[in-house]
């Protein structure tokens, strides 16, 4: 165990963890977050995904260590309930959720590409989530949420 | 357009607001047991910290599903579970249009053994058919708004048919000056009242909350992070446990050493129960850590049978048989027929494969006994089954033991959430502390799941001078070992039987002619006049009817798992009627129709039929080419569990020929379930429903080897994911206002296999009948072309 420096959502804070222990458990045991989940801990889903300076990886493998010095975001980094971002708005006005626990990664894979791409096709928007996996397969409505989150970027 | 209401009825739950919400438990214990001590705040509830306990309030009394409080709020309890397909947001609009108040003021608990109404499991697509049937929450509803409006007439002195209802204030309809709130009529006392079977419940023709796009409570939490799922749940000095499964499927633990994790970092434990293995640690982590490095010595059990040949074997073995139709001229007729069309049907065992590895959280104070206790929060899909089975484990009385339900993620049927809560209860029993176990990809994919049974399908038809089918033979092979854990069966799922409890082995038995017509699970086909007693009680008019099912003892644990057996044997039936409408050169649609009696069966196939552009002609397409890429659509309709939903579906697919690759272009639904609750709801269930479907179809199968299963994660049991062509999805809702209502979200799924089967066939003129339709097979069928 040692201490290890992490900053998320603008919060830092120093975690007690081996620093070879996947980042995923200092976000639930220590920051409290419910956003990044365990789906697999493998690296073959996305529900664990957040974002490093901007970059989306995934937490269940990602060692803390490699986040110390890097800002972690997760889907709660983006907006609440009160004031979501745009992009969580997309989801809730269309409805694209079922359970809703894969959500980190097709909402922070999708805003990634998008954001840097706001021109982008939805062919390639999808192309970019993928492997990520939506077991409810929520897949139609979720492409129509990331879609209308595209529409307003462009606009 | 979609309705809003967001509301802080799941607000992310604190440690503290968590441990209140157990205190509002115990209040409502309170409540039933002495009278008129209704919803205690929080805050008061301070005196029972650490105290656990379970309460069984009675289905048949008002009071166990509503309270009205003075301020006029609602607060509403249920046993239907909601695991993201929308049912909870159902039940809040039937408190809001029953009761003639704002969805807002509803705050909704559901499953909660220390809060909610015992019913049962949230299963088989019945929480729509049994919250608005005769004698659930519906009818509770009813009953306290009759209540209510006798007790404002009493009070405003005019007739109760003078009065009307808004936002939970009664008024009279010719001087609405008069009126007087719920709160101030009944606020902080009881109903006293049963469920009058009697009361009438608004028609659906005068629903203006129901029947509208609610829009989710819950998906503004869900979409921010801030939803607590059973992932979530943490708990004031919770440790972490990890189970050690065995590495073959049988195999008894021989010795456990625990020195192999003594100098491990975390205050490891090591529990033993029989062959049940766990530790606990401080952190997750270290669980983990001490998981891998636990050395347990296993005995080496018998070989597994043989994947390859499986169906065969299946065949061989001795079986439990039942008979869903069997009319005495079954044999005569199709003996006497001008023409038989036979063929056989494999269906392989699948998984849940829910997203989420499951994970539970168990108190479990006091060892066991009398004065043992406990709280478990679980994401099962029954929490007093679970709730009496895990006290038999545990061996402390279910009453001393209380399961809250906390959403996981999609389960589909039983998942791993049983499983995890049994063992994150034994854990806790041991160290005498909170426990959180949370799967791992292989516990769950390996060592949880109750898998979906394999099937075997012989199908034969006669067929009369004109084509006509005159009898219809079904017989099918499938497996079950275990299933749902109840109070006498502990040993349906792994952890039970790893624990020492027994699993009910099937007992070889003859099938006798049914006394009544049960076709819960679609063996027989939708075009069977389903004679039974006398009585047609089909769909269908085919009368001549065999239907057979021969049931074999399961290698693995089998269980639910979403549209069970009538998933399976929809693929053989659907497939077949097409099958046979090639082989007298008739459009399926039109084919189907001729041996179609119920009215709603026709109008979902035409429905669908119209939706898409049918184009009426027989299969296989004339003109596609035998090289190359082709296309096809297909059509294949059910009647889930024989009276629980009307559902018909065409696929289009593209058929790369070279390389037997299917890609699924287009999938167009149309469903009848009764009157529509929330029709963007029931949308968003179909269209999951057609991709799940689909995935099942065309990609997963459970492998194994000699020892044990080898479909461990997502790699090697592939579903359907992103980044593969997504089919366009088109959903045609029926609303039939004037009938009961019925499930919707197994619809689709059941008859996805079949419609792509079919659609396959219409390309290319090749039959496949054997899920999953991977491109090798695929391929076998295009060279069995004749
Ligand atoms: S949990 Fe990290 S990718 Fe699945
Ligand atoms: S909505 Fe359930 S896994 Fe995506």
């Amino acid at each position: 165990m040692a201490a290890v420096n992490l900053s998320v959502n603008g919060q830092a804070k120093t975690v007690d963890a081996d620093p070879d222990s996947p980042l995923l458990y200092a976000l639930t045991e220590d920051f409290l977050l419910n956003g990044p989940k365990f789906g697999c801990g493998l690296a073959q889903c996305g529900s664990c995904t957040v974002l490093l300076d901007g970059e989306p990886v995934r937490s269940c493998t990602l060692p803390c260590s490699e986040a110390v010095g890097h800002e972690v975001t997760s889907i709660e980094g983006l907006g609440t309930v009160d004031q979501p971002h745009p992009l969580q708005q997309a989801f809730i006005d269309e409805q694209a959720v079922q359970c809703g626990y894969c959500l980190s990664g097709i909402m922070l894979y999708g805003k990634t590409f998008i954001d840097s791409n706001p021109n982008a096709t939805e062919a390639e928007i999808l192309r970019s989530l993928n492997g990520l996996i939506c077991r409810c397969h929520t897949h139609v409505r979720m492409a129509k949420a990331l879609m209308r989150y595209a529409e307003g970027r462009r606009a | 357009m979609s309705v809003r209401f967001t509301k802080p009825v799941a607000a992310a739950m604190t440690a503290d607001a968590r441990e209140a919400l157990e205190k509002a438990g115990l209040s409502r214990r309170d409540f039933f047991q002495t009278a008129g001590a209704l919803i205690v705040s929080f805050s008061a509830a301070g005196k029972l910290t650490g105290q656990t306990a379970t309460v069984d309030p009675p289905v048949n009394r008002v009071d166990s599903w509503v309270a009205i409080t003075a301020d006029n709020q609602v607060k509403g309890y249920a046993g239907k579970c909601e695991f993201g397909q929308g049912f909870k947001t159902v039940q809040y609009q039937l408190f809001a249009e029953e009761l003639g108040v704002a969805i807002e003021s509803v705050q909704l608990t559901i499953c909660d053994t220390a809060q909610c109404p015992d019913q049962g499991v949230s299963s088989g697509s019945q929480g729509h058919p049994t919250q608005f049937g005769p004698s659930a929450l519906r009818q509770a509803l009813a009953t306290a708004r009759e209540a209510l409006l006798g007790m404002a007439a009493q009070r405003l002195g005019a007739a109760s048919g003078d009065l009307a209802v808004e936002n939970g204030e009664v008024f009279v309809k010719a001087d609405p000056s008069k009126r007087v709130a719920y709160g101030a009529l009944i606020g902080g006392k009881r109903f006293d009242l049963t469920i009058n079977p009697n009361a009438v419940p608004k028609h659906p023709s005068e629903y203006t909350v129901l029947g509208t796009s609610v829009a989710r409570y819950d998906i503004p939490e869900k979409a921010t992070g801030q939803y607590e799922f059973i992932q979530n749940v943490r708990v004031p000095g919770m440790l972490h446990g990890k189970v050690v499964r065995p590495p073959a499927i049988g195999a008894k633990v021989v010795s456990v050493d625990e020195a192999s994790v003594a100098g491990l970092p975390g205050n490891v434990k090591v529990v033993v129960k029989n062959d049940f293995v766990g530790v606990v640690a401080d952190k997750e982590w270290q669980a983990l850590q001490a998981a891998q490095e636990l050395k347990v010595t296993w005995s080496t059990p018998a070989a597994l049978p043989a994947q390859a040949g499986f169906y065969e074997y299946m065949r061989r073995q001795p079986t439990r048989d039942s008979y869903t139709v069997r009319t005495d001229d079954a044999d005569t007729v199709m003996n006497g027929a001008a023409r038989t069309v036979a063929a056989t049907y494999l269906h392989p065992y699948q998984m849940h494969g829910s997203l989420a590895s499951s994970c539970s959280v168990a108190d479990i104070q006091g060892g066991s006994g009398a004065n043992a206790k406990g709280t478990i929060w679980s994401a099962t899909q029954g929490v007093y089954p679970q709730r009496d089975s895990v006290a038999r484990v545990l061996e402390i009385p279910n009453t001393n033991l209380r399961v809250i339900y906390v959403e996981g993620s999609g389960c589909y049927g039983i998942n791993g959430a049983d499983t995890v809560s049994f063992d994150a209860a034994l854990l806790s029993q041991k160290v005498g502390k909170p426990v959180r176990v949370q799967y791992t990809r292989a516990d769950e994919m390996v060592a949880a799941e109750n898998y979906g049974p394999a099937y075997v399908v012989d199908m034969k038809a006669g067929l009369d001078a004109s084509g006509n089918i005159a009898a219809w033979s079904y017989e099918a092979w499938t497996l079950a070992k275990g299933g749902r854990p109840n109070a006498n069966n502990p040993g349906n799922i792994v952890t039970g039987a790893l624990a020492g409890f027994a699993t009910a082995p099937i007992v070889p038995a003859a099938g006798a002619t049914p006394t009544t017509f049960n076709n819960g699970g679609n063996s027989a086909s939708p075009y069977g006049a389903g004679i039974v007693g006398g009585r047609a009680q089909g769909t269908g008019n085919i009368r001549a009817e065999r239907v057979l099912v021969r049931t074999i003892q399961s290698p693995f644990f089998t269980g639910p798992l979403r549209s069970p057996a009538r998933l399976q044997n929809t693929f053989a039936n659907d497939s077949f009627i097409d099958e046979v409408a090639a082989a007298v050169r008739a459009d399926p649609v039109e084919y189907r129709l001729r041996h179609l009696s119920d009215p709603r069966m026709k109008d979902v196939l035409t429905g669908a039929a119209e939706a898409y552009g049918w184009d009426a002609r027989p299969s296989p397409k004339p003109g596609n080419a035998r090289t190359g890429v082709v296309r096809g659509r297909g059509i294949a309709v059910v009647l889930y569990e024989g009276d629980n939903g009307y559902c018909g579906l065409v696929a289009e697919v593209e058929v790369d020929q070279t390389t037997g690759a299917v890609t699924v272009l287009r999938l167009v639904a149309s469903q009848d379930s009764g009157p529509v609750s929330n029709p963007d709801g029931i949308r968003n269930q179909m269209e999951g429903g057609a991709l799940q479907g689909m995935s099942r179809a065309m990609r997963e199968e459970v492998r194994w080897n000699d020892q044990n299963v080898m479909s461990q994660d997502w790699r090697s049991y592939p579903v359907f994911q992103f980044g593969m062509p997504i089919p366009k999805v088109e959903c045609v809702v029926i609303d039939r206002p004037d009938a009961e209502h019925m499930g919707a979200g197994e619809c689709t799924i059941t008859i996805a296999a079949a419609a792509i089967a079919n659609a396959i066939f219409d390309a290319t003129g090749a039959r496949i009948r054997e899920v999953p339709f991977t491109p090798a097979r695929v391929l076998a069928a295009l060279r069995a072309r004749t």
